[in-house]
């Protein structure tokens, strides 16, 4: 059985609001799935529903085999969850709650000990163990929240936004960290971060107003952008001459002007998405311009999120 | 079974953590010495026995009781610590009856740290220490009654000064149904019947009756009673918390 988490027409109301609707898909092993949409599209809500938290008005989840709604506390054995804003006891230090959670969860002496550390080790909290949590950083807590949830070390994690308000280093760290414990693990994580989409996960869903509106790997998704395979030219001078030259070329449908850091550069955009590289190339080289830069775009993870979303 | 202990011992070293437990037990001995000395006349009555002591503790109760249950389930709901509570794998009777231990402990701590009351009468006189014990007992019943109660309450909301103040008017209304501040407000419509199942709540007429020195199966059996019913309705509160 290769299917971890199976999410049947998932659905779930808040008086008149329906705040999920109708999501299906499933998860299998080795695959780090990223939940992405807007704010208040969903995300939150449908994890709260697969851990647990809340129940879902209908339909269900299967998550190693177990029901959410028939054998809830199964499901949440099986379930290592990281909660929005990473919450924890604010009185408490890291190592008595690590093993509050430990021993909740069934180990005792040396084993909840040996997995403590292995925990800490692998969230880096060392330094930190016997200060109270409400003390600690942003990041430090977010770790501490990491580190209850990989302590019983289970085959589906799951993570409301991982690494939000993380330092760069740390974010890098996380990632790492998730990308480690992937292959035999379903890791679900949601995140506004398209970049971090790009950086960990093999698979994407994107969800706004309750409903899934695509389900792709991210370079699938970025395939879908009308960027994608365009090119930017940028010459030393002559732009005006270039573009008219450009726009004339069958591959062509459109030629832009783009002002970016470096200064101005012209985006050429292919028809239907085709690559249209070699075109341009030759073109540049029978016309003899000075070229200071030619690249080809892959297309962008969050110019699709725009169209899909908004 | 398990994980109620691991709950409860987790509640209860909280209470320790925080200058809560010293804070609430400094002023459950302060005050309910207080009162029996000044407002009990402990001493002038020159009897050798604690029912100035006893008598105050359903008072006592009433406000203290809701500040140590007000934050057990609207704190962890405010600051989100709910969201892993409910997702770890525990059942929630397990959940809510480790919160309920943890809290009737701590209230078990503070009353036995009022033994020097009972020692002293037992050196200026010799009391019926059977009945003390008895009105101990009779006195961590009722603070059970009141702790499951604001248990209960605590879970509606996760505003703890909401939760504080109907803990406060609900254990109030218990407290005195037995008497005419209820009672008047019945008395004129309400039929006989349930004019006698109103006043057969009061906390006061149960305790009172358990102070006499005899634990009679009624009292013992109606606070039990009111605890399991309110662990039942907070359970519920809880369950019905994750479908609205």
């Amino acid at each position: 059985m290769t299917e971890m988490i199976e999410v049947r027409d998932l659905t779930r109301r808040f008086g008149s609001i329906l705040a999920v609707d109708h999501i299906s898909f499933s998860v299998t092993r080795g695959e780090v799935l990223g939940f992405l949409g807007p704010n208040g599209a969903g995300k939150s809500t449908t994890m709260k529903m697969i851990t647990g938290f809340l129940a879902p008005t209908d339909g269900t989840a299967v998550v190693c085999g177990a029901d959410i709604v028939a054998d809830s506390i199964g499901a949440k054995r099986r379930i290592g969850y990281l909660p929005e804003g990473a919450p924890a006891y604010p009185d408490m230090s890291p190592r008595s709650f690590l093993r509050f959670i430990a021993e909740i969860r069934g180990f005792a002496g040396d084993e909840a000990r040996r997995r403590i550390d292995l925990a800490v080790a692998r969230t880096a909290l060392v330094s930190v163990m016997e200060q109270p949590i409400e003390t600690l950083s942003k990041g430090f807590k977010r770790r501490v929240g990491l580190a209850q949830a990989l302590l019983h070390d289970p085959d589906v994690l799951i993570l409301d936004e991982p690494t939000d308000g993380l330092d760069p280093n740390q974010k890098h760290e996380v990632r790492t960290l998730i990308k480690a414990l992937a292959p035999e693990k379903v890791i679900v994580i949601s995140t506004h971060l398209l970049e971090e989409v790009e950086a960990v996960c093999t698979r994407a869903i994107i969800i706004a107003a309750g409903r899934l509106l695509a389900d792709a790997t991210p370079v699938e998704l970025a395939a879908r952008s009308r960027l994608h395979n365009a090119v930017r030219v940028n010459l030393a001078d002559g732009h005006d001459e270039a573009e008219t030259a450009l726009r004339r070329l069958p591959g062509v449908v459109a030629v832009e002007r783009v002002v970016d850091l470096e200064g101005g550069a012209l985006l050429v955009l292919p028809r239907g998405g085709r690559p249209i590289v070699g075109e341009v190339t030759d073109l540049v080289r029978t016309a003899g311009w000075a070229v200071r830069g030619l690249s080809v775009e892959r297309g962008r993870l969050d110019e699709v999120f725009r169209t899909i979303t908004a | 079974m398990h994980a109620t202990w691991v709950i409860f011992r987790r509640e209860l070293a909280s209470y320790f953590t925080t200058p809560l437990a010293y804070v609430f037990i400094v002023i459950f001995l302060v005050m309910a010495g207080a009162l029996a000395f000044f407002v009990g006349n402990f001493f002038d009555r020159g009897q050798a026995d604690l029912l100035p002591f006893f008598n105050f503790h359903p008072w006592l109760y009433l406000v203290l009781i809701p500040a140590l249950t007000m934050r057990l389930w609207a704190e962890e709901r405010k600051s989100g610590t709910i969201e892993l509570f409910l997702t770890l794998p525990v059942s929630i009777g397990a959940a809510v009856v480790g919160k309920f231990l943890a809290a009737w402990a701590f209230t078990a701590i503070a009353l036995a740290l009022t033994f020097p009351f009972w020692i002293t009468v037992n050196i200026l006189g010799s009391p019926d220490n059977g009945v003390i014990l008895a009105s101990y007992i009779g006195s961590l019943l009722m603070a059970g009654a009141f702790l499951a109660i604001g248990a209960a309450l605590s879970a509606l909301t996760k505003n703890q000064v909401i939760a504080f103040v109907i803990t406060a008017a609900a254990c109030f209304v218990l407290t005195v149904s037995g008497s005419s501040i209820v009672l008047g407000f019945l008395t004129p419509w309400a039929p006989t019947g349930l004019i006698n199942l109103v006043a057969s709540f009061s906390f006061l007429t149960h305790f009172n009756a358990i102070m006499r020195g005899v634990i009679e199966a009624p009292d013992a059996v109606f606070f039990v009673s009111v605890i399991a019913l309110f662990l039942y309705v907070n359970a519920a509160i809880v369950e019905l918390k994750k479908t609205n």
